[in-house]
């Protein structure tokens, strides 16, 4: 199914995607060329068959809960953008009262 | 046969090296002279790592006077931009990455550093991996040695490139949906994808996480044995990295002699083959049944619905793993914003190029309420339907042998206007991703002077069967890897 402007101003949002004027109209039409190859999917009836999220089976192997080194905080912080007092700085969060 | 050692494979400098006619150090300085020559045409590097090279080569050296070097000691490799390589500024060739240098390495370029690989430098590739040309990358494309008009193909063409043009003796790629074995292929290189969960993907920057391996480029299927196995076994950082035995070189050298290969009718008939293709692998099925295979006729029957599967699942996966990038821990950051939101989108807006943007906007969609049912779980079911596919059709042999692509190197610029013609490029090695199968592409004669590639699947964990016969099929036609570009 063809999607529309707004589902993509939604969809662009959604994934915090800033859109540039005439974004709407190219993504629109490009994406709807791809949907519309995918729709094929529903031509198959799998309403017997399970889904498929991990296809080799390994068994859950955990290492040991052992403390081991791990990044300083400089290390961590090296290729911060914006760090202050040894964190992260970001904008506000928090709109002013 | 060349001495030129820039044309050698991984066993041939071995045998120079261990008899001194040659010293890592001179190994590398040819190798530096020969991307010096080359690469301002085929432009395969994205940065080169001399410093850190000249003291890895200098080890070698060391090690191999003492009698403690390693397998690949002295041996010169490239790095896709996507594995994390302590201090390497590594990008996934993307602006939102730029200037990222990561705080540790990756674990299968650490085991490859161990066995004493020379690390020459960091290779293009498509933004994020995501594409079949290397048209994608934010920097610039990587041109075929073959036709410096034409692409290397992608995502991984910068590694296929470098080894095709002898800058590089082998390199690292990593495969989600073709990416080793579609610019092995194109380049005329071998190239590789192991099961998923044969090598650790810790340090492997993520784009769909169920599909991801990483692999090599090599000059002959033998150095692809010994690389992968350099590589491969449990690693305790990447909990879906198996804890199996490490048999991939098993019977290298045993020959297809009463092997059934298996030859898939769907795989001829897809969207876009090339006649010339086409030739090209029904002769190199004939050599193999010269050596000894039976072929055999299976069925994929859900080979036309894979394409639209793997484009809602890697969709899906990428547009969470690159949640990510939000401009707050590393990369490009845009700091003149009003508030959080403002700055992810104006972050993203600028840090991602039009295919990334494409796939996140996709994968979002397919997740989305009210969508999800429709297209990520449906896409989920037949991603069931395909491995189904596979069991039965291993049931009836020991090995699948197809094209890689369906086409050889195309033009660059001829596909970029056309999302869906540049997914086609991926629709006879996607399979294999979505199912999790070992894959190998060796190179198989030529089409309108191109190279054409031959793909060996095989069952989950069968690297050996996959090897085995492109090693035979190697030996049978007489095949070496040839270097491009002669200058």
């Amino acid at each position: 199914m063809p999607l529309s402007r707004d589902q993509v101003r939604h969809v662009a949002l959604l994934a915090r995607l800033g859109l540039d004027p005439g974004d709407e109209d190219f993504y629109a039409e490009q994406l709807s060329g791809i949907l519309g190859h995918i729709d094929r999917l529903q031509e198959l009836n799998t309403d017997a068959i399970p889904p498929t999220a991990q296809v080799v089976e390994v068994a859950a192997t955990l290492r040991e809960d052992v403390p081991r080194p791990c990044l300083t905080q400089e290390e961590a912080l090296a290729n911060a953008p914006a760090a202050v007092d040894g964190r992260f700085r970001v904008p506000s969060i928090q709109e002013e009262a | 046969m060349t001495l030129d050692p820039t044309h050698l494979t991984i066993s041939e400098l071995r045998h120079l090296l261990d008899g001194r006619e040659v010293s890592a150090q001179e190994l590398l300085g040819l190798h530096l002279e020969r991307i010096e020559a080359a690469d301002a045409d085929v432009k395969a590097f994205l940065r080169l790592t001399t410093t850190k090279a000249a003291e890895q080569a200098q080890a070698a050296d060391r090690a191999l006077r003492a009698g403690t070097a390693g397998p690949l000691a002295g041996i010169p490799m490239a790095v896709k931009d996507v594995l994390c390589v302590k201090g390497v500024e590594t990008t996934a060739g993307s602006q939102i990455l730029k200037g990222f240098k990561p705080p540790y390495t990756g674990t299968a370029v650490q085991r490859l550093f161990d066995a004493g690989a020379v690390m020459l430098g960091v290779t293009n590739c498509d933004e994020f991996a995501m594409g079949s040309s290397t048209e994608n990358s934010s920097y610039f494309p990587t041109h075929n040695p073959w036709s410096l008009d034409r692409v290397p193909g992608g995502s991984s063409g910068g590694s296929a490139a470098a080894v095709a043009a002898g800058e590089a003796t082998f390199s690292l790629g990593s495969d989600t949906g073709g990416s080793i074995r579609q610019p092995a292929a194109l380049c005329g290189v071998i190239g590789m994808k192991p099961t998923y969960g044969r090598v650790s993907r810790y340090g492997l920057i993520a784009f769909a996480s169920s599909l991801d391996q990483v692999g090599p480029f090599t000059r002959s299927v033998e150095d692809c044995a010994l690389v992968l196995e350099t590589m491969a076994g449990h690693d305790p950082l990447d909990s879906t990295c198996a804890d199996r035995p490490n048999d991939v070189t098993r019977g290298l050298h045993d020959g297809v002699d009463k092997m059934r290969l298996g030859v898939p009718r769907e795989y001829f008939e897809v969207e876009g083959m090339e006649p010339g293709v086409r030739l090209a692998i029904q002769k190199a099925l004939k050599t193999l049944e010269a050596a000894g295979a039976e072929l055999v006729d299976v069925s994929l029957p859900h080979t036309d619905y894979g394409l639209a599967a793997y484009y809602i699942i890697a969709p899906a996966e990428c547009s969470s793993n690159l949640a990510r990038f939000d401009g707050v821990r590393y990369g490009m950051s845009e700091q003149d914003v009003q508030n959080i939101t403002e700055a992810y989108t104006k972050t993203r807006r600028k840090g991602f190029g039009a295919e990334v943007r494409r796939r996140v906007m996709l994968g979002t969609y397919a997740l989305s309420s009210g969508y999800y049912d429709a297209y990520y779980l449906k896409a989920q079911k037949v991603r069931t339907l395909i491995k189904q596919d596979f069991d039965d059709a291993f049931a009836k042999c020991d090995a699948i042998v197809s094209g890689t692509s369906p086409t050889v190197a195309f033009p660059i610029g001829s596909r970029t206007q056309d999302p869906l013609s540049m997914y086609l490029c991926d629709v006879l090695t996607l399979g294999g991703n979505l199912a999790g199968l070992p894959g190998i592409s060796v190179p198989c004669g030529m089409s309108e002077g191109l190279p054409v590639g031959l793909q060996v699947l095989a069952p989950q964990w069968r690297e050996d069967t996959a090897l085995r016969v492109a090693r035979a099929y190697e030996l049978a036609a007489d095949m070496r890897v040839e270097v491009a570009l002669v200058d």
